[in-house]
């Protein structure tokens, strides 16, 4: 799938809300490092889950400037892939920073915060890549727009 | 005395047919033609009908109601010839990326896959996923598409659809629908033609025909050689041939993909057989770097070529530059087009080495100029006037020139386009093919409830552009077939269905 900016937001959007909840409601139980109770460990992993979402959209703004500048208007898979490394760190010193802390309390141990993050990452990362052609067959023609 | 009048034979077209823009049942029924009603039918039954066909049986429509009138057996049959004139027997990779699948209308799983888990190659997946940044596009091999068109076709029983037959013409009912005019092969029916009557018809023709540079043309035409300068796209064994047996010089004109092939070809044969074989490459836009309208806008180029993975931009696919072209009208579509069309090939790591070695090696020569005219030599071969911007006039010549320009004709050199210019309503878009709806229906052909589509080269120049290829084709199949939904023809497929669909391509169990 090649995307335009309004079909990058939405399948960040709906792979976030679909597999990103679902690994996520897998993956916490066995999450390194965290020591709540179950109940306050998942608030944490979804509040994460959120936070990637809503960061997102804004990544995904730099990401279509960005775009711009390649001649086929396209987003190699592999920068799908990597762009990992820089909302992961983002995110993770902005949780650690304060900045959003007060919305995600306590902050999860990077340990946590990695597995959870790379796993969704890939997860969603994999499914984008084929999977999400079977039962929608407009998206990819459709520059990623679910809706 | 009345000059004696035979009537035409029963069964075939009249006067009165022929002068008519729209028929009535009893003209044709008069004319004493054998009229086949069947809902749907698609013209051509190439790459474009077999896609469209494909995703309509997906969707849920019997075999009953379509048919498909072709002149060949098998819908990659000419796809095949022009590729394998053009150098790329099965076992060579095709242009098209991994997802670009005429067999599997989700393109899922991509043919990378497909190949890495038959071949045990995991460094297929590794290129999928690297490129084009750390490597070349991954692009399936001849083979691999031919493989599994033919066990698509089986599978959604396409023979039982196939009509063997020339396609004539489209008029026309008055009433609502169309009207096919066929031409069955010899012995095969009564009548000199039959007719198909149907609410909705489908126009993929391919090519309208192929066309030759003006200068080769007139060479051929005038000296009666057909031998020394071929086409790229019709059959030239005959040219490495004879390089095998001695020393030649080959003239290549072009600078698109044929051209990269051919090129690839004879740097094979020289590296294989030790052969000495002399190339001079001649371009008539030599890009010498990157180029394009603005910095955001540039396009790599250099030595002559113009580098794009695919025939345009990437996006045009389904990204950005779809979506934008989907709003543009007129001359500012024609712009468009200007701006990201033009001859280009792939950067392929492999031809990039072979043309450095040949640069170095002093067998590769690479020019820019035109070429005002070819004549005989004082030694029985080729002599190729070239005149380059700079006002250089070189005369190379050659035992063989291979014309890689693959021009296509005019759509009117195709008799059912041409007929439709005149009688059906159809017009011409901004680069001079058919003018199509956003969902592919030829403008201006409406009749009743009907509707007439077209897909495939002759209606580039539309909102969409990727129309000849393989994905777009399948694009146009689906805006088409989601038509037919809007219209009733069919159920529109959502995503459980299209789920339950994919698994049955998977397992190979019948629509
Ligand atoms: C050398 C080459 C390589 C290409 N490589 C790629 C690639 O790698 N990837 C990609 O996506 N695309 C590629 N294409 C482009 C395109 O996808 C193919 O050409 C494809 O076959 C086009 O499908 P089509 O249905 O439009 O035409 P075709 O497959 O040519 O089918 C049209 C058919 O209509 C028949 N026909 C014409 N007139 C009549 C008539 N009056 N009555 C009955 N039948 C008639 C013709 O015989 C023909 O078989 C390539 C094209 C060429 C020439």
């Amino acid at each position: 799938m090649v995307p335009t900016l309004i079909g990058r937001i939405q399948t960040r959007l709906f792979l976030l809300a679909t597999v990103g909840v679902v690994i996520t409601a897998l993956i916490v139980p066995v999450l390194p490092g965290l020591t709540g109770p179950l109940s306050q460990d998942y608030l944490t992993g979804f509040s994460v889950l959120a936070a990637v979402a809503v960061l997102g959209v804004l990544w995904e703004l730099l990401y279509h400037f960005l775009m711009q500048f390649r001649w086929e208007k396209d987003w190699p898979t592999l920068f799908g892939l990597l762009t990992l490394v820089p909302e992961g760190l983002l995110l993770l010193f902005l949780l650690r920073s304060g900045a959003i802390g007060s919305v995600i309390d306590p902050v999860p141990p990077a340990s946590a915060f990695w597995t959870q993050f790379v796993v969704v990452w890939i997860c969603v990362w994999l499914v984008a890549n084929g999977p999400m052609r079977v039962p929608f067959i407009r998206w990819r023609f459709r520059g990623g727009r679910v809706l | 005395m009345a000059t004696p009048h035979t009537p035409p034979a029963a069964g075939d077209l009249t006067p009165e047919l022929l002068g008519a823009p729209e028929w009535s049942d009893r003209m044709v029924a008069a004319a004493g033609i054998p009229m086949y009603d069947i809902p749907f039918l698609t013209l051509g039954g190439g790459i474009g009908s077999f896609v469209t066909l494909d995703y309509l049986r997906v969707y849920g429509v019997p075999t009953s109601q379509m048919r498909v009138v072709s002149n060949i057996d098998h819908p990659w049959q000419t796809y095949e010839f022009l590729t394998r004139c053009s150098q790329i027997p099965r076992p060579e990779r095709i242009r098209s990326d991994s997802s670009s699948r005429p067999d599997n209308l989700w393109g899922f799983p991509s043919y990378a896959l497909e190949e890495a888990w038959k071949e045990k190659n995991p460094a297929y997946l590794l290129q999928i996923a690297t490129e084009p940044i750390l490597n070349d596009y991954w692009t399936p091999r001849a083979g691999t598409v031919f493989e599994n068109l033919e066990r698509e076709a089986k599978r959604i029983a396409y023979w039982d659809m196939l009509v063997k037959g020339q396609v004539r013409m489209v008029r026309r009912r008055s009433g609502g629908g169309y009207f096919t005019v066929v031409t069955p092969p010899e012995g095969t029916a009564q009548t000199k033609r039959i007719v198909f009557r149907s609410r909705f018809v489908h126009i993929a023709l391919g090519y309208p025909g192929l066309k030759f540079l003006p200068d080769l043309q007139e060479f051929r035409q005038k000296y009666g050689d057909y031998q020394h300068v071929v086409n790229a796209y019709e059959p030239h064994e005959q040219v490495y041939e004879f390089l095998k047996t001695r020393p030649g010089t080959v003239v290549v004109r072009g600078g698109g993909i044929v051209a990269s092939r051919v090129l690839q070809r004879l740097f094979d044969d020289r590296e294989k057989f030790r052969l000495q074989t002399q190339i001079v490459h001649i371009f008539r836009t030599f890009v010498t770097g990157s180029h394009g309208p603005s910095l955001r806008n540039r396009r790599k180029g250099g030595d002559g070529w113009a580098y794009q993975g695919f025939n345009y931009p990437k996006s045009v696919w389904g990204g950005q530059l779809k979506a934008e072209m989907r709003r543009l009208e007129g001359p500012e579509r024609a712009q468009k087009y200007k701006e990201m069309g033009g001859t280009n090939t792939p950067f392929r790591r492999r031809w990039q080495e072979q043309m450095r070695a040949g640069r170095e090696g002093g067998y590769y020569h690479a020019v820019q100029g035109t070429v005002e005219r070819v004549e005989p030599a004082a030694d029985g071969r080729m002599m190729s006037y070239v005149r380059s911007k700079d006002g250089t006039v070189r005369e190379p010549v050659s035992d063989y020139i291979i014309d890689c320009t693959g021009l296509e004709a005019d759509i009117a050199e195709h008799r059912v386009f041409a007929d439709l210019l005149r009688h059906g309503g159809a017009y011409r878009n901004p680069v001079g093919r058919l003018e199509v709806e956003r969902h592919f229906e030829i403008k201006g052909t409406a009749s009743g409830d009907g509707a007439l589509y077209a897909s495939g080269s002759a209606t580039l120049g539309g909102y969409f552009p990727g129309v000849d290829t393989f994905l777009g084709l399948q694009i146009a199949a689906q805006e088409i077939a989601d038509d037919l939904a809007r219209r009733g023809f069919c159920r529109r497929m959502g995503p459980l269905r299209s789920t339950s669909q994919w698994f049955k391509w998977a397992l190979n169990k019948p629509v």
